[in-house]
C-alpha cells in the first residue's frame, strides 16, 4: 500500500489528502445540511403530524391553506413590521454613534464597552429584563418614570398596538453594540488623507460626511443591511420571552413567523404545515437577499 | 482635522450609561428583598444574597451553566478543526471536484436554521439523539461561514512556505498543523469567539431538542426558570444577573480580542 502510493505523482497525493481531509465534512454538510433541506421541502407536501405513522402526500394543500391562513398573513406582516420599524433606526442609531466614537481622541476603549454590553448578554436575560421595566404601575421603571414626569401610564406589552415596538426597543439596544463595531471598523478603514485632502479643497464636514465617509461605507453598509435584514425576519427569542407564555400576544400582535413555525411543529406537531412556512421563510430571506445585493451593488 | 468637542464625549457618555442601565438595575434588584421591588432606589434599602441562595436551591443554574459551557466548548474546537481544514484543503489543494465542492459548502450558507430544524427533530427522535449533548450539538459542529472565513485567510499564506514543508518531509496534515495554521492564529481567534458566542447564546435548537431539565443550556434553562417565577421579579432578575454577570466579566477581560474577532468576521464574511 505504501509503496502503491508513493509512486503516485504529487498531484494524485495531494488529491488524496485532500479528499481524506473532506471525507468527513462532506458526510456532515450532505447529511445534516443539504438532505434536511430537501427533506423539509417533501415534509412540507405531506400532511404528517409525526404522531401517527402515516404520512399521505398532499402535494400543495398546505400551501394552499396557508394563503387561507389569516394568521399566517399576520405572522407575515408582523415579521416584515419588525424589519421595517426596527433595521432603519438601528442602522442609524448605530451609524451616529460610530461617527461620533471614530472622532473621540480618547476614551474610545471605555465607551466602546458601554455600547458593546448588551451585544454580549444572552437575550434571554435581556428579555426578561426589559419585560420587567415595562410592567405597568406600580412595579415598571418605564412607567414609574413616566408618571414621575407627569405622564400617562402606557400599557407597553399588554396593548397590540405597543407591544411590536416595546419588543424592537431592546433588539435595536442589542443590535447596536454589534453594528458599531462593525461601522468603527469601516470608519477606520478609510484613511486619513483622503479627509485631509477633502479639508483642502474646503470640504466642510457635512460634505465630508456625505460625500466621502458614505460612499467610502458603501460595502460595510451592505454587509449590515443584509445581515440586519435575515436577522430580524429570523425574529423569534425575544418574543417568545417578551410575550405571555410566549404566544406572541397579545391577540398576535408581536408573533412573527418563526414563532407561529414553532408553534405549528413543535407545540400542534404539525409538521407538514409548518415545514411550508419554513420554506416561504427560505424563499423570502433569498429574494430578499439577492435583490438586496442587486440594488446595493448597482453602482459598482 | 478633528477639533475636539467635549459635546461629543457627554452625550456618548450618557448614550452609553442608557446602554448599560438596564444591566445596573438587573443587578440592583437582585440584591432587594421582596417589598423594597417596588422601590425606584438603585441601592437596596435592606440588601439581601436571599434571592441568590433561593435560586441556587431552587433551580439547576449550576448544571445548566455547566451544559452550555461543555456545548459551547466542544462544538467551537469542532469548528476551528474542520472549518480551519476544509477551508485549507480547498485554498491550497488542486483536485477534482474542488469547485463543486466549495460551492456546496457555501450554499448551505444560505439555509436558515429555521428550516432545518423539523428534519433534525425528526432524526434526533429516530436515532435517539433527543435529550443528549450530542443532539444538541450536531447541527453546528460544522459551518459554511468559518469555512469560507478560514479559506480567506489561507489566501495570504505563501505557497512557499508550504512546499518548503514538502521538501522538510512533512506530509500534508503536519504542514497544515505545523505551518499553515500558526499564520492564520488572528482568524482562528476570531472564529472562535463568534463560534462561542453563537452558541452560548444560541436558544431555538436547544429548546426544541432538551426536554430533560438537566440538559437545558443556559438560556433555556433561564427561560423555564423566568417562566416559573414570573411574579417575583427580584428571582427573575437574580436568575438574569447569574446568566448574565459572569459573561460580562470574560467580556471585559478578553474585550480586545472579542471586539477584534467580531469586526474581522464582519469584514471577511
Amino acid at each position: 500500500m505504501r509503496n502503491r502510493f508513493n509512486k503516485l505523482s504529487i498531484q494524485q497525493k495531494q488529491a488524496i489528502w485532500a479528499y481524506a481531509f473532506l471525507l468527513v465534512p462532506l458526510v456532515f454538510y450532505l447529511l445534516i445540511r443539504i438532505y434536511p433541506a430537501f427533506n423539509a421541502l417533501y415534509i412540507s407536501l405531506t400532511d404528517w403530524d409525526i404522531i401517527s405513522a402515516d404520512k399521505n402526500l398532499v402535494l400543495f394543500e398546505n400551501y394552499a391553506k396557508l394563503y387561507q391562513d389569516r394568521l399566517f398573513w399576520k405572522t407575515l406582516g408582523n415579521t416584515f413590521k419588525y424589519v421595517i420599524y426596527g433595521l432603519p433606526v438601528n442602522l442609524l442609531l448605530s451609524f451616529l454613534v460610530a461617527y461620533n466614537l471614530n472622532k473621540l481622541r480618547r476614551g474610545l476603549g471605555l465607551y466602546r464597552t458601554l455600547y458593546f454590553i448588551p451585544y454580549m448578554t444572552s437575550l434571554v436575560a435581556v428579555s426578561w429584563v426589559w419585560r420587567w421595566l415595562y410592567q405597568p404601575l406600580p412595579l415598571g421603571f418605564f412607567n414609574n418614570i413616566l408618571s414621575l414626569l407627569g405622564i400617562a401610564e402606557q400599557p407597553f406589552l399588554l396593548s397590540p398596538n405597543q407591544a411590536l415596538q416595546a419588543i424592537l426597543a431592546p433588539t435595536i439596544w442589542v443590535q447596536m453594540g454589534f453594528q458599531i463595531i462593525i461601522f468603527l471598523a469601516g470608519l477606520k478603514g478609510i484613511p486619513a488623507y483622503l479627509y485631509e485632502a477633502a479639508a483642502i479643497d474646503g470640504a466642510n464636514n457635512r460634505q465630508q460626511l456625505f460625500r466621502l465617509t458614505i460612499p467610502l461605507l458603501r460595502p460595510t453598509i451592505i454587509f449590515l443591511v443584509i445581515t440586519g435584514t435575515i436577522r430580524y425576519l429570523r425574529i423569534f427569542t425575544q418574543v417568545y420571552s417578551m410575550s405571555f407564555q410566549g404566544d406572541g400576544g397579545p391577540l398576535n400582535s408581536t408573533k412573527p413567523l418563526v414563532l407561529y413555525i414553532y408553534n405549528s411543529a413543535f407545540q400542534r406537531f404539525e409538521m407538514g404545515y409548518a415545514s411550508a412556512m419554513t420554506i416561504v421563510l427560505f424563499v423570502i430571506i433569498l429574494l430578499i437577499t439577492l435583490f438586496q445585493l442587486k440594488v446595493l451593488n448597482k453602482n459598482d | 482635522m478633528i477639533k475636539k468637542n467635549p459635546l461629543v464625549y457627554i452625550i456618548l457618555g450618557v448614550g452609553g450609561l442608557l446602554m448599560v442601565f438596564p444591566f445596573i438595575w438587573m443587578v440592583a434588584t437582585s440584591f432587594k428583598q421582596p417589598w423594597d421591588v417596588y422601590s425606584l432606589a438603585l441601592i437596596p434599602s435592606e440588601p439581601t444574597l436571599n434571592n441568590y441562595q433561593r435560586l441556587l436551591e431552587n433551580s439547576n443554574f449550576v448544571r445548566w451553566f455547566y451544559n452550555s459551557f461543555l456545548v459551547g466548548g466542544l462544538v467551537t474546537l469542532s469548528v476551528l478543526f474542520f472549518d480551519s481544514l476544509v477551508g485549507y484543503t480547498l485554498c491550497k489543494f488542486n483536485f477534482k471536484f474542488q469547485n463543486l465542492i466549495f460551492i456546496v459548502i457555501l450554499s448551505t450558507m444560505m439555509i436558515p436554521t429555521e428550516m432545518l430544524v423539523i428534519p433534525w427533530y425528526i432524526m434526533s427522535k429516530g436515532l435517539g439523539w433527543s435529550d443528549t449533548y450530542w443532539g444538541i450539538m450536531f447541527p453546528g459542529i460544522m459551518t459554511g461561514f468559518g469555512t469560507f472565513l478560514m479559506r480567506q485567510f489561507f489566501q495570504n499564506v505563501p505557497d512557499d512556505l508550504i512546499d518548503a514543508g514538502r521538501i522538510d518531509g512533512l506530509n500534508e496534515f503536519q504542514i497544515w498543523w505545523k505551518i499553515a495554521l500558526p499564520l492564520v492564529k488572528p482568524a482562528i481567534s476570531a472564529l472562535a469567539i463568534f463560534t462561542f458566542l453563537g452558541n452560548w447564546n444560541a436558544f431555538l435548537w436547544p429548546l426544541i431538542v432538551t426536554s430533560d431539565h438537566n440538559l437545558y443550556t443556559l438560556p433555556v434553562g433561564l427561560a423555564f426558570f423566568s417562566g416559573e417565577f414570573q411574579t417575583e421579579w427580584e428571582m427573575v432578575m437574580t436568575g438574569a444577573s447569574v446568566a448574565t454577570i459572569p459573561v460580562l466579566i470574560v467580556f471585559l477581560i478578553f474585550q480586545k480580542q472579542i471586539v477584534r474577532g467580531i469586526a474581522l468576521t464582519g469584514l471577511k464574511g
